[in-house]
């Protein structure tokens, strides 16, 4: 009993990083030793894949759209769903309910489902190929994370302290700005937080909304791994890049992260 | 907590109302039209009816990447709930372990879903790959491009790689919400391990473990790119699911119709889930 309370945490743990180590592995080898065959860990050790990177505009620019894009979605889908969830944790109203699921089923239709049209219609209003278009494509489903996961935090501070402040003759929007959002900073935290996730790792409306401007990284590295066959330290360095961001956040929210994906609700 | 009767809250509501409605009627509604009309290119279209959808709801084609969708989204459920339960329960209650696990473990879910599938490509190349060699070298004949059976397994493989964590971390946010005493009880009456599970743990555990298991179910019915980057649903249409058979479809041979009808018919069975999903998560809220 004593060996199994550490061990099989251990070993899930040495399951998930053995992939991303040899990711990390290709990404410092030469295209020469990778071609040549399998070895366990670099033997000509090299940081020309990164350089590459971080020199190459065409490589640059697809983190600083893809970037970009994450960064708008994120304010957006917060700003827009912080009252929403306000209304939704304080008050009933005619077609709450409904409206509430219509929101959920939003989270859950399938992204291609959406592909084609999304296409025309960002094409029609002019946004295609700029991060907007990726930014308010990817609301359709972090505006209902949002609004659920706000809801689940907000509903977890009383009642009591609105009606103090709306006795005390603070307007609605000085209350919640000045009182109601330091209350649930954390849930706010959290949501952003979501929010950058889902729209970082998304990549089949992100790669449809644009073509050459707006490129996110993830299609840049798509299009490198079928046009110009095998450059895999290339793709395993620009891998290796994209799981930075991520790994930083997450230590700042990682006693919130199973609330998040609970929608507020543990 | 009860809630006001108050019809102005709408206003709140306004603003993403009409962002979320201009990202998914709209759409939807274009979905709608092609999924009824046939078109001869120029821009000239001609009411259909049903046709299309007889041809999806007939066609072998649908049945098989529709069952091939079933099949991939039980094997996974299968593995990761009791996998995640399992890794969840073995976990330290607390100390300074817990916060290195928790971030180790959460790491694949930030992983950018097409870094995954080209992550573990190059896991799985049978010449240089840790694991296409490794197995090869065991005497397991194994290629992923080639043998339909290599492919599900490499797939389901990552998928539990990617997603397992989310189960783990959910049923451990569960768990930590027992409150010492309950342990203590169940002690004084010398209750065994399995009582503990089966009459504290896994109530408690109830409701995390119904959203993981929705959450993984609707997020393992849309999976597209990670099996699209990693296979790219071969070998022949082996590992073809539904989003990667309707992006082919729509995008690839360009057959409006045919998508279009596809994409409503498979919309209505993600609605019926989350209908599902909606009711158990709102029936305990009731209560």
């Amino acid at each position: 009993m004593r060996v199994t309370r550490w061990l099989v945490p251990t070993l899930y743990i040495i399951f998930l990083l053995l992939p991303i180590y040899w990711l990390v592995n290709m990404s410092f080898k030469t295209t020469n030793e990778i071609l040549g065959g399998f070895s366990p860990w670099p033997k000509n050790f090299t940081i020309d894949s990164y350089v590459e990177i971080l020199t190459n505009p065409v490589w640059y620019n697809g983190y600083i759209s893809s970037i970009s894009y994450v960064l708008i979605n994120t304010v957006i889908s917060v700003a827009f769903a912080l009252p929403a969830a306000y209304a939704f944790s304080r008050y009933r109203f005619l077609g709450d309910k409904h409206l509430f699921f219509w929101l959920l089923t939003n989270r859950m239709a399938p992204p291609a489902v959406f592909a084609l049209p999304f296409y025309q219609l960002y094409s029609a209003v002019g946004l295609f190929d700029t991060p907007w278009a990726v930014a308010l494509a990817h609301c359709l489903f972090n505006i209902p994370l949002a609004v659920w996961i706000l809801e689940g935090f907000m509903s977890g501070v009383p009642k009591e302290i609105d009606e103090t402040a709306y006795i005390d003759g603070y307007s609605f929007p000085r209350f919640f700005v000045k009182i109601f959002m330091p209350l649930i900073a954390s849930g706010i935290g959290v949501t952003a937080f979501f929010c950058f996730m889902f729209s970082w790792v998304e990549l089949l409306l992100a790669k449809t909304l644009t073509s050459v401007a707006a490129k996110p990284i993830a299609a840049v590295m798509t299009r490198t791994a079928s046009t110009s066959g095998y450059e895999l330290g290339l793709l395993a360095a620009a891998g290796v890049l994209t799981i930075i961001p991520g790994a930083i956040v997450i230590w700042f929210v990682r006693n919130y992260i199973a609330k998040g994906f609970a929608l507020g609700r543990v | 907590m009860t809630k006001t009767w108050n019809n102005r809250a709408w206003f709140l509501v306004l603003p993403v109302l009409l962002l979320v409605a201009f990202n998914a009627i709209i759409p939807l509604m274009t979905v709608v039209n092609y999924s009824v009309q046939e078109t001869f290119g120029n821009n000239l279209f001609f009411f259909e009816g049903t046709k299309w959808y007889e041809d999806v709801l007939t066609s072998d084609r649908f049945h098989a990447s529709l069952f091939r969708q079933f099949l991939f989204t039980g094997i996974i459920l299968l593995i990761e709930v009791p996998l995640g339960v399992a890794i969840a329960l073995t976990m330290p209650r607390s100390g300074p372990w817990v916060s290195v696990c928790l971030v180790l473990m959460a790491l694949p879910l930030l992983i950018p879903w097409n870094v995954v599938g080209a992550m573990w490509n190059i896991m799985a190349l049978p010449d240089i790959g840790l694991l296409g060699y490794g197995l090869n070298a065991l005497g397991i004949p194994y290629n992923f491009t080639r043998q339909p059976i290599s492919a599900w397994f490499t797939v389901v493989l990552m998928d539990v790689w990617h997603w397992t964590s989310l189960v783990v971390l959910l049923a451990y946010a569960g768990l930590r919400s027992i409150p010492e005493a309950y342990y203590q009880a169940a002690r004084i009456d010398g209750a065994s391990r399995w009582s503990v599970f089966r009459y504290i743990q896994l109530p408690k555990m109830n409701r995390v473990l119904t959203i993981a298991i929705l959450l993984r179910f609707m997020d393992s019915f849309m999976i597209y790119t990670e099996p699209f980057v990693l296979t790219g649903g071969g070998p022949g249409n082996a590992t073809t699911f539904l989003s990667i058979d309707l992006v082919k479809a729509a995008l690839g041979e360009f057959n409006l119709g045919i998508a279009a009808a596809m994409s409503i018919i498979y919309f209505l069975m993600t609605l019926l889930v989350s209908w599902i999903f909606y009711t158990l998560m709102t029936r305990g809220e009731d209560q």
